[in-house]
């Protein structure tokens, strides 16, 4: 047994390109099915493949870019939040909630100077974000159940504050970030691409990256090479809360209107593009690459098939027959890697 | 005529091995009915692979294997559970949240004709086949709110009572109290008057001395005994498993060795009356700088909770703990870090990082003293090549993934990963476990070498020789208490097998 285990291993790499290909595979899959959906739309649709369509599958998907950012993070150290939905809508109501709305909105709301407003909001969602990491690190709730319970707390704030209502006004900042543009280009797009880039950059450059992969990779590992694995995943499920709130905001002011549920299509939509885009559901694979070639992938997809002419709601069937197979790809991708790594 | 006894099982020639590994070598091996069989060897010998052909665990193999004298193939433990062949495996197979009775019926519960369990059927038979094992207590009780050792009387008695003829018991007495030993073994005597044969490993020979009609004992693979109990002693049955003579590769440690005198230098660890549920028991002991300290025991004998202690990843019941003479409470491994305590577990799969290169593996316990926020890759780089070249991990490529690297070059970038922190008290736990003659002399020098700058370094381990091969003072820890201490003395295998 003991020589089994001395077979000198440098000649492994030598295996040639399929080797590397199936290592790939989580990287390569998504960009083939995002090359593949492209081509598909641009042929059976004029109107597809144009600038403006691209201009406008950038906006469509800017919302839900911007909330994947932290889901990313979770993911990646194989936890998950099913509360990001719920946390945009309450920070987004919460925004609109401390700016004076119009006579006829039926709401008590409390209003203050903008830059106030946007802070509350934002203490609000790392609050909330804050009590999901002490839930799954200090009383040690499963993610998937904590988020849950969080999910229905969040939707119940933003109940408790809009009563059935619908709010508009929100402050000039976040309404200019959410709906204006500068030079052609929607702020929105510019704040998705920003958030995207500085989520990268903390994922590669920066050492609380490194411990996100690591934890991901094996937190076993990571405990044992003496890390604070759990200030660790506190910290990105904080992030995620943050980085929906965000989202949450700029979406409210993108759609015009505060209102209750009005998030909840981006759940799933924001689970999707990162695990579609190939970040293992697993932990420690993939990063912010993978979510913008999965938001590609979905944005194509939603926006491609109101180009086509399709039965409205066969759409939602479709998407949700391409997403189980992204999982399919995501759970094979990651035998096929551990079978490499053996 | 003369009434012979043929054996309920037979195998003959049996050879298997792992990946080009001969793990068996031609062993024959016959059990007969109403008889208590006891197997000895070392870790590795080829007891556990010859049961798990027996249980039809492992398939493939070559040999002949004879039930009742009939040739016989199992195809998966299903058949041999079907031919009457039961097996208690070393580690609790157990439902903790389901009720006594419910375990005891485990996969078999009494139904009616509609297919509905019935409770009250199954709990009172329960109870009266607990009450054979001389357990009482109600078979309603939730399973896991019992000791360990009563949990595993009751997966043995599950095991005992399921009409197998053949009941093979891998270590079963490693968690238990000596008066569950003693029950055990008055339900074995009794099943072997109504005429079941029982297999019976352990690492305790005193135990199979006591309980069994016939000892075998396995070296390297082969069979190399076999006497009927009462014809042999504790001392020869030690000598059988380990051999005399040329045949071990390695230096075997049977001759004496003197230990040198301890080191009087500056205390780094002070452990004191620690316990732990039933896993240790007021263990007190010291280590020292400069000092290499073995600690030496049987699977199962405390020394994983102890090492998982000390670096912080479990808490003790009761008992102290002070690194460089400041009493510790760790909340954390980080907090077990920041103090300069560092662990390597046994197994390399709990302690690296398998897809990411070396020199991310080595870096990592360093990473917040080089990069406030900013990686610098380069100078990680630099940190992993010193210490691959040091300690000859090969191949030399810092880049390559860690899972690409044989199991005795991770072994290296497991201590390369805190030679560069680094700590002040090292735990290493199992450090040459499945490592060839090469690369275990590598780990014993650069072992050494840590000693000499002024370290101090446990060594936690169940085989003789990794403690021999490296200690200074050897701690002999046995269900959790320490049972006796050499230092300054003569030590051999022998000794530590017999304190043991």
């Amino acid at each position: 047994m003991a020589s089994s285990e001395t077979v000198p291993a440098a000649g492994r790499r030598a295996r040639g390109l399929g080797s590397f290909l199936r290592s790939q595979m989580r990287n390569i899959a998504p960009f083939l099915t995002l090359i593949f959906l492209s081509a598909f739309f641009a042929f059976a649709s004029p109107s597809f493949a144009t600038l403006d369509n691209l201009g406008n599958i950038l906006t469509q998907v800017s919302v839900t870019g911007i909330i994947a950012v932290g889901l990313t993070f979770v993911i990646l150290c194989a936890e998950i939040d099913l509360s990001i939905a719920s946390i945009a809508n309450v920070t987004g109501i919460a925004v609109a909630y401390f700016t004076l709305q119009e006579s006829y909105v039926n709401i008590a709301n409390v209003p203050l100077p903008g830059a106030v407003a946007i802070l509350l909001a934002i203490l609000l969602c790392a609050l909330l974000g804050l009590v999901n990491a002490l839930g799954l690190t200090v009383i040690g709730i499963p993610s998937f159940i904590m988020t849950l319970a969080m999910m229905q707390i969040a939707a119940g704030i933003s109940a408790l504050l809009v009563r059935g209502q619908i709010a508009y006004k929100v402050p000039d900042l976040i309404a200019t970030l959410g709906s204006g543009s500068i030079g052609g280009i929607p702020w929105i797009v510019i704040v998705a691409a920003v958030m995207l880039l500085g989520g990268h950059l903390v994922l590669t450059y920066t050492r609380f990256g490194r411990y996100v992969y690591m934890v991901g990779g094996n937190r076993e590992a990571a405990e044992y090479s003496g890390l604070n694995v759990k200030l660790i995943l506190g910290a990105v499920m904080v992030i995620s809360a943050v980085c929906s709130g965000i989202g949450g905001m700029l979406g409210v002011a993108h759609f015009g209107s505060a209102q209750q549920n009005e998030f909840d299509t981006y759940l799933l939509d924001s689970i999707a593009a990162v695990v579609v885009g190939g970040t293992s559901l697993f932990g420690g694979r993939g990063g912010i690459g993978n979510t913008i070639v999965g938001l590609f992938v979905l944005g194509v997809l939603n926006n491609g098939l109101d180009h086509v002419n399709i039965d409205s709601f066969l759409k939602i069937l479709i998407r949700g027959l391409i997403l189980l197979a992204a999982l399919v790809i995501n759970v094979y991708a990651q035998r096929l890697r551990e079978k490499a790594a053996e | 005529m003369p009434e012979v006894r043929s054996p309920i099982l037979e195998l003959k020639g049996i050879t298997k091995s792992f990946g080009g590994v001969e793990a068996l070598r031609g062993v024959d091996f016959a059990l007969y009915p109403g008889e208590i069989h006891g197997l000895v060897g070392e870790n590795g010998a080829g007891k556990s692979t010859l049961m798990k052909i027996i249980a039809g665990v492992h398939t493939e193999f070559s040999g002949r294997f004879l039930i009742d004298g009939q040739e016989t193939h199992f195809r998966s433990a299903r058949d041999a559970h079907a031919a009457g062949i039961a097996m208690v495996h070393q580690e609790l197979s157990v439902a903790p949240d389901l009720t006594v009775a419910e375990n005891v019926f485990l996969g078999n519960q009494p139904t009616n004709r509609l297919g509905l369990v019935q409770w009250r059927r199954m709990a009172r038979e329960a109870g009266e086949q607990l009450a054979r094992f001389g357990i009482d207590l109600d078979p309603m009780s939730r399973l896991g709110d019992l000791p360990i050792g009563l949990q595993q009387l009751i997966e043995i008695a599950r095991v005992l009572f399921s009409g197998a003829r053949i009941v093979i018991l891998d270590e079963p007495t490693s968690a238990l109290s000596p008066p569950e030993v003693e029950r055990l073994f008055a339900t074995l005597r009794r099943l072997r008057e109504e005429g079941t044969s029982i297999v019976f490993i352990s690492h305790f020979i005193e135990d199979i001395l006591r309980v069994s009609d016939t000892v075998t004992v396995f070296r390297n693979g082969r069979k190399v005994a076999e006497t009927a109990s009462a014809a042999t002693s504790k001392g020869a049955l030690i000598e059988a498993m380990i051999g005399r003579g040329g045949e071990a590769l390695e230096h075997s440690y049977t001759d004496d060795l003197l230990l040198p005198q301890p080191s009087d230098r500056a205390v780094v660890l002070k452990v004191d009356q620690l316990s732990l549920a039933r896993s240790l028991q007021d263990v007190s002991f010291e280590a020292r700088a400069g000092e290499v300290l073995g600690i030496y025991g049987f699977m199962g004998c405390g020394q994983q909770e102890l090492s998982r202690i000390l670096f912080g990843k479990l808490k003790p019941d009761g008992g102290t703990l002070a690194v460089g003479g400041r009493p510790r409470t760790f909340a954390s491994t980080a907090a077990a870090r920041r103090a300069g305590v560092a662990l390597v577990p046994e197994s390399r799969r709990d302690m690296l990082f398998h897809q990411e290169p070396v020199y991310k593996n080595v870096s990592i316990s360093i990473l917040d003293r080089i990069s406030s926020l900013l990686l610098k890759p380069a100078h990680e780089r630099d940190i992993a090549k010193r210490q691959v070249d040091q300690l000859q991990i090969r191949p030399p490529v810092v880049g390559l993934d860690l899972g690409m690297l044989s199991g005795g070059n991770q072994q290296k970038v497991a201590l390369a990963k805190w030679l560069t922190y680094p700590p002040k008290l090292l735990v290493l736990c199992e450090p040459t476990r499945g490592m060839d003659v090469g690369a275990k002399n590598d780990v014993i020098n650069i072992v050494r070498d840590l000693r000499a700058r002024g370290l101090a370094v446990i060594v936690l381990s169940t085989e003789p020789e990794t403690v021999l091969s490296l200690a200074d003072r050897i701690l002999v820890l046995k269900r959790g208490a320490v049972v006796r201490e050499f230092k300054n003395e003569l030590v051999s295998k022998d000794r530590l097998l017999e304190a043991a």
